[in-house]
């Protein structure tokens, strides 16, 4: 295997713009040499951004790392760009078992198991999701990270509903859901100084959902689906999860606004199921 | 400030494939300043809606922590609204089409912004 690896990066030397990388990163996650690996698959994406393999690959790396939040983000992509990807429906089906959501976690099992019938791993996973036939002795197969044990199994509660975002980043302090009327649902903000914030940016926001609305539709633009913006100390994202509420999404320069983007959207997708539970 | 300059900034915004107008839009009270609009775009009342927009996210950000906006992206099913303020109470707007390069127009913007300040 060491000879493969100096082999392959001999090859992506003389041509960086190979899809060699795919297999080096791999080999290099399989050695658990994840620094490195990380590396390879990041510089891949840099010269194959719209390449589902290479997100997927990503995603395990992170995976394996215990990155669940970037994981979760790479697969979220892989599927933007190549929907029926099993390893990534695989990989988003262990985060969701990771926290969980087993309602979730089968849902993407059985997707992957439409597009890719014939998979052992999907079967076994899906027995495991099921709390029915134990996982098949040697660990789960490749492609699908390995999880302790179904959090049910280890007498975790489940979630308490009053904390809207929980197992989410920063859901103390960097995720806001407030009514039309700019009522606090759920979340908190924080000032720079480390103040609590929420009130006072939810007094701001009211009336923003129907503001850009007007705007959109003045423009003839449609429905607004999203609202960003830049600020010298961090990023904001805001987006309706139903027709009466808005979620504000707060995060440090690091990062990107296209991450924030998916991380409102991930938000967004609870909020809206924590709503029509009140309904 | 010469209308010039305004045309001028405004033109290479209008410049970018898939944008549909661009306008200076005075922040405190919404009127449009110039603008470069295709047909049909009600540019009086985008400036107002724009421009109180922006005020109320600018507070929220800065009570938020993260500073007053420096670029704001409204994403709607069938285009986009964006716009930078400019050191001259202004904030410099372009209304887009659903495929444009945001970064590009991004990047126009500011440098409007800059070149009107």
């Amino acid at each position: 295997m060491a000879d493969d690896i100096k082999q392959l990066s001999a090859q992506l030397a003389q041509d960086p713009h190979s899809l060699v990388f795919l297999r080096l990163g791999e080999l290099l996650r399989q050695r658990r040499q994840f620094e490195v690996a990380q590396r390879v698959a990041t510089n891949g994406l840099e010269r194959h951004p719209h390449l589902a393999d290479a997100h997927d690959l990503l995603a395990r790396i992170q995976a394996d790392r215990h990155d669940y939040e970037h994981a979760f983000d790479e697969w979220d992509m892989t599927l933007r760009i190549a929907p029926g990807h099993t390893g990534a429906l695989k990989g988003l089906a262990f985060l969701y078992f990771k926290v969980g959501d087993l309602a979730q976690a089968e849902a993407h099992l059985q997707e992957a198991k439409k597009y890719d019938p014939e998979d052992p791993a999907v079967e076994q996973a899906l027995a495991m999701v099921r709390g029915g036939t134990p996982a098949a002795e040697g660990g789960p197969a490749e492609g699908v990270p390995a999880p302790a044990a179904p959090l049910a199994a280890r007498g975790a509660e489940p979630l308490p509903e009053e904390r809207i975002f929980a197992g989410l980043e920063g859901a103390q302090e960097g995720l806001l859901l407030l009514d039309a009327a700019g009522r606090v649902l759920g979340g908190a903000l924080r000032s720079a100084d480390g103040q609590d914030a929420t009130q006072a940016v939810a007094a701001y926001l009211a009336g923003v959902s129907q503001e850009a609305g007007r705007t959109a539709k003045l423009l003839q633009l449609g429905g607004w689906v999203g609202l960003s913006a830049e600020g010298p100390q961090g990023n904001i994202h805001l987006t309706a999860p139903t027709d009466d509420a808005l979620l504000l999404v707060v995060r440090d320069r690091s990062v990107p606004m296209g991450r924030l983007a998916v991380i409102a959207q991930r938000a967004a997708l609870i909020a809206r199921r924590w709503l029509e539970r009140q309904a | 400030m010469t209308a010039s300059v305004y045309e001028s900034a405004l033109s290479r915004i209008t410049g970018v494939r898939g944008v549909r107008g661009a306008m200076m839009v005075s922040l405190s009270d919404g009127l449009v300043v110039a603008e470069q609009l295709m047909e049909g775009i009600k540019g009086a009342a985008v400036a107002a809606l724009a421009a109180s927009l922006a005020n109320r996210l600018g507070r929220a950000m800065e009570g938020g922590g993260v500073g007053r906006g420096v670029f704001w992206h409204l994403q709607a099913e069938r285009g986009a609204l964006l716009a930078v303020p400019a050191r001259a109470g202004l904030l410099v707007v372009a209304v887009a089409e659903p495929g444009v390069n945001a970064g590009l127009v991004r990047l126009e913007l500011l440098r409007a912004a800059e070149s009107v300040s």
